[in-house]
């Protein structure tokens, strides 16, 4: 058994053409129960970026709070927005903060950069960053969900058609994953507008 | 290294003063040091340590289709399997999830193994053992047939099963399979089990799932029903464990155990159970 399967979860990120999508499942369960139907893991940062913490639910719960403090005290202090790059590395180091005790959690951060480009980043639970530029994915459906997007996945998606493909990669990902699913959350963030759409999935 | 610690912890002795302790430690391992999730482990039992070669083979293969060591043949652990008698015969019901660790390695097994015209297995545990050794007992039936002349019971055909598998004891056989049938003496109803258990009742639910099963079966079932209600009684139950329980879901089987033999009624996805269900006021078999 190990920790970071302990509550099961599915996380995506991805790319398009100046707009950037993240997904995520909406179970909450211990180890094959499944307790409730609608666990928030896709936290807001501000109207640009967007923070997926996969992992550990606990600490789910307990990183989210620590960033929105964190962020609030960035804001108060300059005055400012941060900025997707800057909030990546506040994520970075508050995860190698805790090096030999980790919080075990694997955060996809989705945003869009001052210029409109699109921007997502993963982290290791001990902080390690990656900016790769077609798509991240974190949780128990990781090797499924590298697997739909590998193969879904194309460069300059307009936001409608980001939708669908990050929709039916994570769809079908965790259709083959024992512990995600029970629906699903999906967050298109575009220059004027954030779409949150909630997705009819697989209820077992 | 880290294996090494685990092996220790892993090794309960069954100490009384210590065992809350060994307990609490088995049960949190992964939180003695933090680089257990992440650093791969990888052992191979050294056999020249085992003192009886003659249960060499025996621990091998125990340690490689044990969980705690990332199991690497251990596969098909959840299932929810039901099977009940009523007014009507024998419903049997069952999921069709087949996982391997979290992953789901298939959704449409069929869990129902018709053994003859007459007999009808039910498949928890050990997917290849229970399809083995269900195929063999139909065999076993046939020659029954040749010999008396007449139908094998399910209470000796249940019998004849139980018999085998605890002729291979703690060889790692991992079955536990419901033997339903319809015989002289009417409807038949047994659960048996690699340890070699054999129980006759009304109503059995085995695996991951059975609790859900249960919960759903022991507030619906009533002997007098209708054969319309009690497959409805038996989607349910599967429907609920599917929805709750991990490694159970995708579809439901059911079968329909009569005087002339079984009859497959049909199989229905669980995904759209649920969103049938969903929109339903409340059970149409609670009055």
């Amino acid at each position: 058994m190990s920790i970071m399967s302990y509550n099961g979860g599915a996380i995506v990120a991805m790319k398009g053409k100046n707009c950037v999508a993240i997904a995520s499942d909406r179970r909450f369960g211990v180890q094959a129960l499944t307790l409730t139907h609608d666990f928030q893991k896709v936290f807001e940062i501000n109207d640009k970026i967007y923070i997926g913490l996969g992992g550990l639910a606990t600490d789910v719960q307990t990183l989210s709070e620590t960033f929105r403090y964190r962020v609030n005290m960035y804001n108060l202090k300059e005055e400012r927005e941060i900025q997707p790059k800057t909030f990546a590395h506040l994520v970075s180091s508050t995860l190698y903060e805790k090096r030999f005790g980790p919080y075990y959690c694997e955060p996809v951060i989705a945003g869009l950069e001052k210029d409109g480009s699109p921007f997502i980043c993963s982290t290791d639970l001990i902080g390690c960053t990656t900016f790769p530029n077609d798509f991240v994915v974190t949780g128990t459906a990781e090797q499924q969900l590298y697997g739909m997007c590998e193969s879904l996945w194309e460069p300059n998606l307009e936001p409608e058609d980001l939708f669908e493909i990050i929709s039916q990669a994570l769809l079908n990902a965790v259709d083959r994953d024992a512990v995600s699913g029970w629906g699903a959350i999906v967050h298109v963030i575009t220059e004027d507008k954030v779409i949150t759409r909630t997705l009819r999935g697989r209820m077992d | 290294m880290a294996l090494v610690n685990l092996n220790d912890v892993l090794s309960f002795t069954g100490n009384e003063e210590d065992s809350a302790f060994d307990d609490a430690k088995s049960s949190c391992m992964n939180f003695e040091t933090s680089l257990n999730f992440k650093l791969p482990t990888f052992s191979i039992q050294n056999l020249s340590d085992v003192s009886d070669i003659a249960t060499a083979p025996v621990d091998f293969l125990k340690q490689q289709m044990s969980n705690e060591n990332n199991s690497r043949i251990a596969i098909k652990k959840g299932t929810t399997t039901l099977a009940f008698v009523f007014q009507g015969g024998v419903i049997i019901a069952v999921d069709s999830r087949a996982t391997g660790g979290a992953y789901i390695a298939d959704g449409g097994v069929k869990k129902v193994i018709e053994i003859n015209p007459y007999l009808l297995g039910t498949m928890a545990g050990g997917a290849a053992d229970c399809m083995y050794w269900e195929r063999e007992l139909g065999r076993r039936c046939r020659l029954y047939e040749f010999r008396e002349k007449e139908r094998i019971t399910v209470s000796a055909a249940s019998k004849l099963l139980c018999n085998i598998v605890y002729g291979y004891k703690g060889m790692g056989l991992s079955m536990g399979t419901m033997v339903t049938g319809w015989d002289k003496t009417g409807p038949g109803l047994y659960y048996v089990d690699s340890d070699g258990q054999r129980l006759k009742s009304d109503l059995f639910s085995v695996g991951s799932g059975s609790t859900y099963a249960y919960g759903v079966l022991d507030s619906l079932y009533d002997y007098n029903m209708s054969v319309e209600d009690a497959i409805e009684l038996g989607t349910r139950a599967i429907y609920h464990a599917g929805h709750r329980d991990a490694y159970s879901g995708n579809t439901v089987n059911v079968y329909h155990m009569k005087k002339t033999g079984w009859e497959f009624i049909y199989n229905k996805d669980i995904n759209e159970l649920h969103y049938k269900y969903a929109a339903e006021a409340k059970p149409s078999t609670l009055s």
